[in-house]
């Protein structure tokens, strides 16, 4: 996995709550055994017309899109299903960051296992950014992961949680893989420990 | 004397194995559940760090997303799916992981066979690269879906990082009425709660309407926990529990029975404990449910309008789902035209599901333009079906009756709406395109469902019942 540290870049908007991963993906585009490659079906019903050709009206098809890096999304984005599919094909599109009020579970923990960065700022700033990123002019917004903070175009900064655990192997780069396979003697202390239970099936 | 626990505090303080500061805690995971659809790029990365399957003897895979329900004698047309299915078998032979194939009795939708196969158990922690693994919470375990990386995790550790979630109590008070089951109980409490209701908490579900449900009903309820936003939902084991537990070939035999019934009994909530949240909801003054929108918190009792969106509180929401719909606000449900009609998924594709439907149908014609499919949720009930002739029931009324899969609930596997079709669907999910680019779905129970094929249009099932 990539370090994150600070980045700066384009944001654009998608302004539509409840987003769920059939939209950011659908299923059909599941069948695959590889995370690559699927960038180019990312919302891929509202993205394309039944002739495959770009939808000129949906953001993703519009020049602003072109190089954004962070997606302003509406309240509780990512809900539905586990796919991880979900967050390989944003950052497969590009982007490195997603902004909302609040994310379903799985779809946060997943963003944070590849190195996304799911960023929940409070509502007042989520229609602030909605409205900005959503207009004409693009804007540029700078991600400081070490200080949690977002620095917005007017100056402003606003500052967004993250659990201590993903911000060190972010800004690491570190698979969390690794911590588990060091706790390996615990776990096996754990199975000789509770063997009664473990051993049940 | 110790401080009274929840059913979900017991199960996570038995599993954690370190909880390190500054970490999430490691979760020792008891069964894990594998499918085609989100492993292949686990196993990869097992394969290219050089990483066995800690626990082969924990992990159970099965076939069900994105194979045909067609007859399964013939090849896997679609070329990407066979690719799918055949690297599942080439993983599990390469990791020693125990594979239900196609043909085998154990095959089937994930969160049916655990269950049926006495693999589920009380006080376990379960875990399925699927989001619908809170399912098995109705046996009071801690059931949750994953992401692939999780996957990937708990092949190499049997382990999981996690953060310990809140908890919220929901209570289901009062007598069902006679038409309303398990199915109109979860819609009701998504419409209540609506789709981010639940994240961050696991739900207990509770009160005199749960304790009365069948072991069926209640996974139907677990079952659709995250379409409230929680990643798990639990019932604490009971009789019933043990009941339907008891000589399931996977479960615990002999002394080993006795010894984890001991255990089992001691799971339920202590008196006394507290939950984060409580959601309270009055259970005898239910109707039937069915949802009208493009997420599963858009479903109001049966005999209600289409809700407007001038003046509703998510009113942007319902009517750019209800522009998707093509519904008119204020409009009745009831009467609106049907084209197909979907019995199954892991919400409702179990005996006692398939057996509801058929009791509706039996003796009917279903509507001449109404395309009807019934999907059995694994092969061990498509037999039990079939020994209770449901299948004839099914097909003289000019239903299909197919194998076992997820099928029409994901449509991956060919069987799927056209653009513009309606369809009322046991299933969990009515996103825009999740039953086929285009199609519209209602979500509501086998009863409803069945209704809707007899009638071909919305139907309170309980005018055709005697
Ligand atoms: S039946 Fe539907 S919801 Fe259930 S596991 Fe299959 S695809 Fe997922």
């Amino acid at each position: 996995m990539q370090a994150i540290n600070t980045f700066s870049g384009k944001a654009i908007a998608l302004p539509v709550k409840d987003i769920d991963t059939d939209q950011i993906i659908p299923a059909r585009f599941l069948k695959t055994v590889d995370k690559q490659g699927l960038g180019k079906n990312l919302f891929n019903d509202w993205r394309y017309l039944e002739d495959g050709s770009p939808k000129p009206t949906f953001l993703l098809n519009q020049p602003r899109a072109e190089g954004a890096v962070i997606l302003v999304a509406g309240d509780n984005f990512g809900c539905g299903s586990s796919r991880e599919h979900a967050p390989w094909a944003l950052m497969g599109f590009g982007f490195r960051a997603v902004i909302s009020t609040s994310f379903a579970d799985i779809f946060q923990i997943n963003c944070l296992k590849n190195g996304l960065l799911p960023i929940i700022v409070d509502e007042a700033t989520h229609v602030d950014l909605l409205a900005s990123a959503g207009g004409d002019e693009p804007i540029e917004l700078e991600v400081d992961l070490p200080n949690q903070a977002v620095r917005l175009p007017d100056g402003r900064t606003t500052s967004f949680p993250i659990d201590a655990f993903s911000k060190k192997c972010l800004l690491a780069g570190m698979d969390q893989l690794d911590y588990l396979l060091n706790q390996d003697a615990a776990v096996s202390m754990y199975e000789a420990s509770h063997r009664d239970r473990v051993s049940t099936l | 004397m110790t401080q009274p626990r929840t059913l979900f505090e017991k199960i996570w303080d038995e599993h954690v194995v370190v909880h390190e500061a500054g970490s999430p805690a490691v979760l020792y995971i008891d069964l894990h559940l594998v499918h085609e659809v989100t492993s292949p790029q686990a196993f990869q990365g097992l394969r290219d760090k050089g990483l066995k399957v800690r626990r082969p003897d924990h992990t159970q895979a099965t076939l069900d997303h994105s194979i045909p329900t067609t007859d399964r004698t013939l090849p896997i047309v679609d070329p990407f799916a066979a690719r799918q299915v055949e690297q599942l078998r080439i993983n599990c032979k390469e990791f020693g992981v125990p594979l239900e194939d196609l043909g085998s009795e154990g095959q089937g939708i994930v969160h049916v066979i655990g269950p049926e196969l006495g693999l589920t158990q009380p006080g376990m922690t379960v875990v399925c690269g699927d989001s619908h693994t809170a399912t098995h919470g109705a046996f009071g375990a801690l059931a949750f879906g994953i992401g692939t990386t999780e996957v990937e995790h708990v092949l190499a550790t049997q382990c999981l990082l996690q953060n310990k979630p809140q908890t919220c109590e929901v209570r289901f008070e009062g007598v069902l009425p006679k038409g309303v089951g398990a199915k109109d109980l979860i819609l009701a409490l998504i419409a209540k709660i609506g789709v981010g209701g639940g994240t961050g908490h696991v739900l207990e579900y509770a009160g005199e309407a749960i304790r009365s449900l069948s072991m069926e009903g209640r996974m139907t309820v677990c079952n659709m926990s995250i379409e409230g936003g929680a990643r798990a939902g639990m019932i604490a084991p009971d009789d019933k529990t043990f009941e339907y537990l008891a000589g399931r070939p996977k479960a615990p035999h002999g002394q080993g029975w006795n010894d984890a019934l001991a255990r089992w009994r001691q799971l339920p909530t202590d008196e006394g404990a507290g939950y984060d949240k409580q959601v309270s909801i009055d259970a005898s003054a239910l109707e039937p449910m069915i949802t009208y929108g493009t997420n599963p918190g858009m479903g109001v009792p049966i005999s209600q309008p289409v809700p407007d969106p001038s003046t509703a509180a998510n009113g942007e929401s319902i009517r750019k789902a209800l522009d998707y719909m093509a519904l008119e606000p204020g409009k009745p449900l009831l009467g609106h035209p049907v084209d197909v009609v979907f019995i199954g998924s892991c919400t409702n594709s179990r005996i006692s599901d398939l057996r509801e439907a058929a009791s509706l149908i039996k003796g009917r014609k279903i509507s001449p333009h109404v395309r009807m499919l019934v999907v059995p949720g694994s092969e061990k009930t498509k037999r039990q079906a079939e020994a209770e002739n449901l299948p004839e029931i099914f097909r003289s009324a000019g239903a299909e009756w197919r194998e076992a899969g997820c099928s029409m609930c994901i449509a991956m596997n060919g069987d799927q709406l056209s653009p513009g079709q309606y369809c009322v669907s046991t299933s969990n999910r009515n996103f825009e395109g999740r039953q086929g680019k285009g199609g519209r779905t209602f979500l509501a129970s086998p009863l409803t469902a069945a209704a809707a094929a007899v009638s071909g249009a919305i139907t309170d099932a309980r005018t055709l019942m005697q």
